[in-house]
């Protein structure tokens, strides 16, 4: 139990932050298809991982500037399909299938900790080292390039995070649950403010207050984490849009109040 | 037979009903994907055809456990999928991605519960292995007028749809100032995508009851696909804009 809880806070820091990106970049489909695909290829935990840097490459490469949906969905078809393979040449792994996609969390054994932390270490390095550029070419690439930053290679790199990010959390967490938490926590988060740094705190505050909620809940009810990770992230992102309007509309309120007065 | 051919397929293969309900199934499949495809293509909404198929897997799990046809389920769950995706109502490409993560999230989660309720009820731990890959649908020769009807509603929705639909996915701005009810649109659409992605998973459903041995027909089903796609880029004419790289004049650099 103390083993989940320790993984899924690392796995919760990691998707809070590499998820902002994913989110700021509109990359949702990416964050999908690498874990999606890599899991299918994994005929073994052991080949997660270069599916998931070859399935990152694929994207970066074929994908051409600034959209890259039709090589995702390729990309993600051609790794399903070889898993498709792999799964009819070894009959036994079918009961994996079900770990792999809505993870197992609480059967965290003791030896998954070390090279789950040293990947997660490795995620946030990488992260803080580019942060500046990283930041730049999501918000603003045509700046970005102006100011001389390789968007392309950034792309690259970016994609090359999110299958660090995959390799390090499916064969734990599976693919679900890393998805839903990159994508509903750090939406959420940039309902509630608009400030990057701040958005990008608050990502993984929320992320990491789904994952203990979850842990929680499934630990009391017996109900699959995933389940509870699913909802909860898309109630906060549903709690982050009611936030956002309800401000817009008190901000409204406020600057049509004192009119009247001054005409 | 001629040689040649006889060499390439193996005995027995033009004669066997299975492959000749595989063959006919996946050629609707194909027309209908075709048809519905461009249109994902130019919207840029591959991830929602996606995602739609996997919310597929939350229908039905659920129609499992409730007992209902599978197909009811992969209704019933794909248009709510596709009610909830419009409602969050992103329309910059960006955002719509977005949107549809969310929903798949939340649809993957219940998927989930109700996988997790289905080996406790019904006993079955082989039903999660089943429903996500597709024998679920396996279908006979008596349902091939259920999938005539359905790619009849999906090909019927694109044709009626076809001359705002092509706008909107175009210049969203011109048709909105056309009068054209651009999200309404839009969510038609959608239901013709889940229509066909429903058909797709028909069709790989009917393959592996037929191919029983063998490598699976979606390896080479994407490994063609990908070719093709590989080769098309080479013998691509170099054009300066292609439609679908037009800047996006919504794509504001700060969030909506």
């Amino acid at each position: 139990m103390v083993n989940a809880w320790t993984v899924a806070s690392v796995v919760a820091v990691v998707a809070g932050l590499v998820g902002f990106f994913v989110v700021l970049r509109g990359s949702a489909f990416v964050a999908h298809a690498i874990p999606n695909g890599s899991f299918a290829g994994a005929a073994g935990a052991s080949l997660v991982g270069v599916f998931a840097l070859l399935g990152a490459l694929g994207i970066g490469l074929l994908g051409r500037r600034g959209r890259h949906d039709v090589a995702t969905a390729l990309m993600l078809v051609v790794m399903l399909g070889l898993g498709a393979l792999f799964v009819s040449l070894n009959v036994e792994y079918a009961p994996e299938v079900y770990s792999l996609l809505f993870g197992e969390i609480l059967g965290v054994s003791a030896s998954q900790l070390v090279p789950t932390a040293v990947l997660a270490v490795l995620c946030v390095v990488v992260i803080a080292l580019l942060y500046r550029p990283l930041m730049l070419s999501s918000l603003l690439p045509d700046v970005a390039e102006a100011r001389g930053i390789a968007t392309g290679r950034m792309e690259l790199v970016f994609l090359a995070v999110v299958a660090l990010a995959t390799t390090m959390t499916v064969p734990v967490v599976g693919t679900l649950l890393i998805f839903s938490l990159m994508i509903g926590a750090p939406a959420a988060a940039r309902s509630f403010t608009d400030e990057p740094t701040r958005a990008l705190g608050l990502s993984v505050v929320i992320a990491l207050l789904i994952v203990w909620a979850a842990i929680a809940l499934s630990y009391q009810t017996n109900y699959p984490v995933g389940f509870f990770v699913g909802t909860i992230s898309a109630t906060s992102y549903a709690l982050g849009r009611a936030w956002a309007a309800w401000k817009r509309t008190a901000k409204i309120a406020h600057q049509l109040v004192p009119e009247p007065a001054s005409a | 037979m001629s040689p040649t051919l006889a060499a390439i397929f193996a005995p027995g293969f033009f004669t066997s009903a299975p492959v000749a309900i595989a063959a006919s199934v996946g050629a609707v499949a194909a027309i209908v994907g075709g048809v519905v495809g461009v249109f994902t293509v130019i919207r840029g909404q591959s991830f929602a055809g996606e995602a739609l198929g996997d919310i597929g897997t939350t229908g039905g799990s659920g129609a499992f456990l409730l007992g209902a046809g599978a197909l009811w389920g992969f209704g019933v769950a794909a248009v709510a999928a596709v009610s909830v995706m419009e409602l969050i109502g992103i329309q910059r490409p960006r955002g719509r991605d977005l949107a549809t993560g969310i929903v798949l999230g939340a649809g993957l989660g219940l998927a989930a519960l109700f996988l997790y309720l289905d080996t406790v009820y019904h006993n079955t731990t082989g039903a999660t292995f089943t429903i996500i890959f597709g024998s679920l649908f396996a279908i006979t020769s008596s349902s091939i007028p259920l999938v005539l009807a359905f790619s009849a509603v999906a090909l019927g929705l694109i044709a009626a749809l076809y001359r705002p639909l092509l706008l909107s996915s175009i210049s969203p701005e011109l048709a909105a100032a056309r009068g054209i009810p651009v999200r309404l649109v839009g969510a038609g659409y959608l239901l013709a995508l889940a229509v066909a992605v429903a058909l797709a998973a028909f069709t790989i459903g009917t393959i592996l009851r037929s191919a029983g041995r063998g490598w699976p027909v979606s390896f080479f089903v994407v490994t063609l696909i990908f070719a093709g796609y590989l080769l098309a880029g080479l013998l691509r004419p170099r054009r300066r804009a292609p439609i679908t790289s037009l800047p996006d004049p919504t794509a504001a650099p700060a969030q909506s």
